[in-house]
């Protein structure tokens, strides 16, 4: 236990002392998603330690440093058969980077939602106390899920130093197909699909499992044709729909509707709805699509002068009292929400 | 307190608020050892009656308990300082089922098994599925993230719960998650499935449900050792397979359930294994056949593939009629719940059976191995002198045990105050410190379900005191 400790201790102290000298602190990972309000000048920038700690494949348990490239820890895992579902959009992003922004992968249909992967987070929040959220163990109800609230949100709650993830092992085939069936007959006529997407012309389904089952699902499918994967949008101007899955062909037949400009990658059975635009009005645009189907839209970048939100965060008194539980002082990026609307207003 | 809530409540004998000596002795204790004393009892129908018995608490500063079936075990609703024991099982509709999306609206005192089977018409199930299934509550559920053999591969409860509408110890309702997968800020969701009641009590619960897969096989394997069961377990997660369930039951437990269920369970074996596979056909066959390989490598003596439906219910019925079957043996027990890392299944359970056999108590295992998530389960009967001491030492050696291999204090019956005063074990201060500073952010008059979970002084600088362990407390 001691050595644990001792090995925690000198990745926390660097930045306890951060925490204890600054007024403002900016965790930051690899800085490919840079989600929220940026921060202000003075901004003192902390980086977590590097490196896989230990893997217990028996376990399907892994234990990183959170500034671990996730395509380092893909890699690691991989030699051993098995992996974590973490996608992000652009693997340089740090473990932990990854789990601040809370985005979850196109698989989430098949593996859940990010929040699901993780198991214990070892942390430095904003009064310098070294806190450890969650516990080692693939099943675990010993006091309350900080976890989940540390999941996606954005540096402003602790600085992660160290998690420990659980694994999955890697299938014996895993394989994109795009078909020209619509999405909702993929997703209900195929057992367990790992990922359902459409875009405006195609549906794109990831089968992962056993080869026998993959024949199967390519015979149901019938016209399934082998892809590499699926390109989210790569304009420069992207955001995240976030609707009821039900609502996703009424939200592309708007997001159409709107011109030809604005492309589209929709999630099924899950409600997210990837938008890449060319201009902040065509993002605008966007955001009212999401609004009007009761959802709402994250700027993921350049959305010039819009709020990277565009509503305010449900229940934010609680919400409020939530981050003054972690950082009472508001040092830990509290800019990352900017001042929020009132709840229903957007710009 | 009780003309506080008449007016939503009424007065008198068909009263839905009551403080009779026969209800405040019923709701005095949940499924686990703790007594503890209620002042009062309400029954509300909806979120407006359980707001109005919030409100009036938070008005007089008494303290409230959340109840669902009261099958917990950790004493989690168990009341303490004459609280208001609010009983959520009047609010037991299934609210809508959107067979589409895959989800549906509950009220809290719905029960989990009844769920499933309003939803089996329309092909699907609720997965989280705890041994007290016909029994418990989705509330009850949401407060201690139950878990069930079928977690393995799906998740426990958190997983499953999309949204969550509360009312909150100031008696105003809110909704945490929602019908959208993402929503700005942090997860209240999360933190709040699992809180135990202390940080408000749940009046609808947005659940998704899951498609029932094509193929179900499940497997019987017995051993003649723990250590080859154990060893067996490993292997097949070793092999690449996540199996829907992979339980473990000892030759006690396997024996008494024979003895109760007749399941066909092999009475002289030291271990058996349940383990079930679902999916597409020929996955499920591939993998049935490397279960197979697995437990035979490790010296298993029978691999018994359920032939149809009726043989595989059986098969389930034993594994879930263990606590029934105990009842034979002994008139009380006590069952444990931990994880510890799957690999070190096998000294752990060394060890427990070690420290029962060492405190002349006889001890059975029946448990979600899959998970390492142990239920060490101790038969006694109270009224022989000094057992009960034996008992209280067995079962904090089972817990140290767990927690030097590497575990964790509870893996799905939660802490309650069964093992409040245990969390130090642990968690530092410090960790404990932001867990109390977080349910503070939602309650911070103290009055959600009390003295539960976090030990007295967890929050830095609280100088208050928690009530006493009542009589009958396990640790």
């Amino acid at each position: 236990m001691s050595a644990v400790s001792d090995h925690l201790a000198a990745l926390t102290d660097p930045i306890v002392a951060v925490l204890h000298a600054s007024d403002a602190v900016e965790a930051r990972g690899a800085g490919t998603h840079p989600l929220g309000y940026p921060a202000p000048a003075g901004a003192v920038v902390v980086r977590a330690p590097s490196g896989v700690v230990r893997h217990d494949p028996d376990d399907l348990t892994v234990t990183v440093l959170a500034a671990t490239p996730v395509a380092e820890l893909d890699a690691a895992l991989a030699e051993q058969g098995q992996f974590v579902p973490l996608d992000p959009r652009d693997s340089r992003a740090t473990v932990g980077g990854t789990l601040a922004a809370g985005l979850s992968g196109v698989r989430r249909l098949g593996f859940g939602p990010l929040r699901d992967h993780v198991l214990e987070i070892r942390c430095v929040t904003g009064t310098g106390a070294v806190v450890k959220a969650g516990g080692p163990t693939v099943k675990n109800v010993t006091g309350y899920d900080l976890v989940r609230l540390l999941v996606g949100s954005l540096g402003t709650l602790a600085v992660f130093v160290q998690v420990t993830l659980r694994c999955r092992p890697l299938p014996s085939v895993a394989q994109w197909w795009s078909t020209a069936s619509t999405p909702d007959d993929v997703l209900h006529n195929l057992v367990r699909p790992v990922a359902v997407l459409a875009d405006r012309s195609r549906t794109y389904l990831r089968f992962e499992g056993e080869a026998a089952d993959a024949a199967a699902v390519r015979a149901t499918v019938g016209d399934a044709v082998e892809i590499e994967g699926v390109a989210p949008p790569g304009e420069t101007c992207r955001g995240r729909i976030s609707v009821p899955p039900g609502a996703l062909p009424a939200v592309g037949a708007a997001l159409d509707a709107t011109g030809p400009g604005i492309s589209w990658v929709g999630e099924w059975g899950v409600g997210t709805m990837h938008v890449g635009c060319s201009s902040s009005d065509e993002l605008r645009a966007a955001r009212d699509v999401a609004h009007a189907h009761g959802g709402w839209l994250l700027i993921e970048s350049d959305g010039a002068d819009l709020d990277p939100f565009g509503v305010a965060r449900p229940n934010l008194a609680l919400q409020r009292r939530v981050a003054y539980a972690f950082d009472p002082d508001g040092k830990l990026a509290p800019w990352r929400y900017g001042v929020e609307l009132p709840a229903g207003a957007h710009r | 307190m009780l003309d506080d809530l008449a007016p939503v409540f009424g007065a008198g004998r068909r009263a839905r608020a009551r403080a009779e000596p026969l209800e405040l002795s019923l709701y005095a204790r949940d499924a686990g050892l703790a007594e503890g004393r209620a002042g009062a009892v309400c029954f509300p129908r909806d979120a407006s009656e359980v707001a109005a018995a919030v409100a009036a608490c938070a008005r007089r500063g008494i303290p409230f308990v959340a109840r669902g079936s009261g099958t917990g075990l950790a004493g989690g609703a168990t009341p303490l300082d004459d609280a208001l024991v609010i009983v959520t099982t009047r609010m037991n509709r299934v609210l809508g089922v959107d067979a589409a999306a895959r989800r549906a609206w509950v009220e809290p005192g719905v029960l989990n098994l009844d769920l499933t089977r309003q939803v089996t018409q329309f092909g699907l199930h609720y997965a989280p599925d705890p041994s007290s299934q016909q029994a418990c509550s989705i509330g009850g559920n949401v407060g201690t993230n139950a878990g069930g053999p079928h977690c393995l591969a799906s998740g426990t409860t958190t997983a499953h719960v999309l949204a969550v509408e509360a009312v909150l110890p100031d008696g105003q309702v809110a909704m945490f998650g929602g019908e959208i997968p993402d929503s700005p800020g942090y997860d209240l969701r999360g933190v709040f499935v699992g809180s135990e009641g202390t940080l408000g009590i749940t009046t609808r619960v947005l659940v998704r449900l899951l498609p029932n897969p094509p193929v179900v096989r499940t497997l019987l394997l017995d051993f003649a050792s723990i250590d080859a069961a154990a060893a067996t377990v490993s292997g097949i997660i070793a092999a690449g397979i996540l199996p829907a369930a992979l339980e473990m039951m000892d030759a006690e437990i396997t024996r008494a359930v024979e003895d109760f269920v007749g399941a066909g369970y092999p009475r002289d074996a030291e271990a058996v294994l349940l383990v079930e596979l679902d999916g597409m056909a020929g996955g499920v066959e591939a993998q049935v056949g490397a279960v197979e390989r697995v437990g035979r490598e490790w010296g298993a003596r029978h691999v018994r593939v359920a032939r149809d439906e009726a043989e595989r219910q059986l098969l389930w019925k034993g594994r879930k009629s263990a606590f029934g079957a105990i009842a034979r043996i002994a008139p009380d027990y006590y069952l444990h719940d931990a994880v510890v890392p799957r690999t070190k299944l096998v000294d752990v359970l060394r060890e427990v059976y070690a420290i029962a056999q060492h405190e002349r108590l006889t001890m059975m295992n029946v448990f979600h191995a899959g998970d390492g998530n142990l239920h060490p389960l101790i038969v006694f009967d109270r009224r022989e002198p000094g057992t009960w001491e034996r008992v209280h030492d067995a079962g904090t050696a089972i817990l140290e045990t767990c927690l030097a291999a590497g575990g964790v204090l509870s893996g799905e019956h939660g802490i309650g105050i069964e093992k409040r005063d245990l969390m130090p074990r642990f968690f530092s201060a410090a960790d404990l410190d932001a867990q109390a500073q977080v349910a503070a952010a939602f309650d911070r008059d103290g009055l959600a379900n009390p003295h539960k979970v976090l030990p007295a002084g967890s929050r830095c600088g609280e100088a208050g005191l928690n009530r006493p362990l009542p009589d009958g407390t396990w640790l």
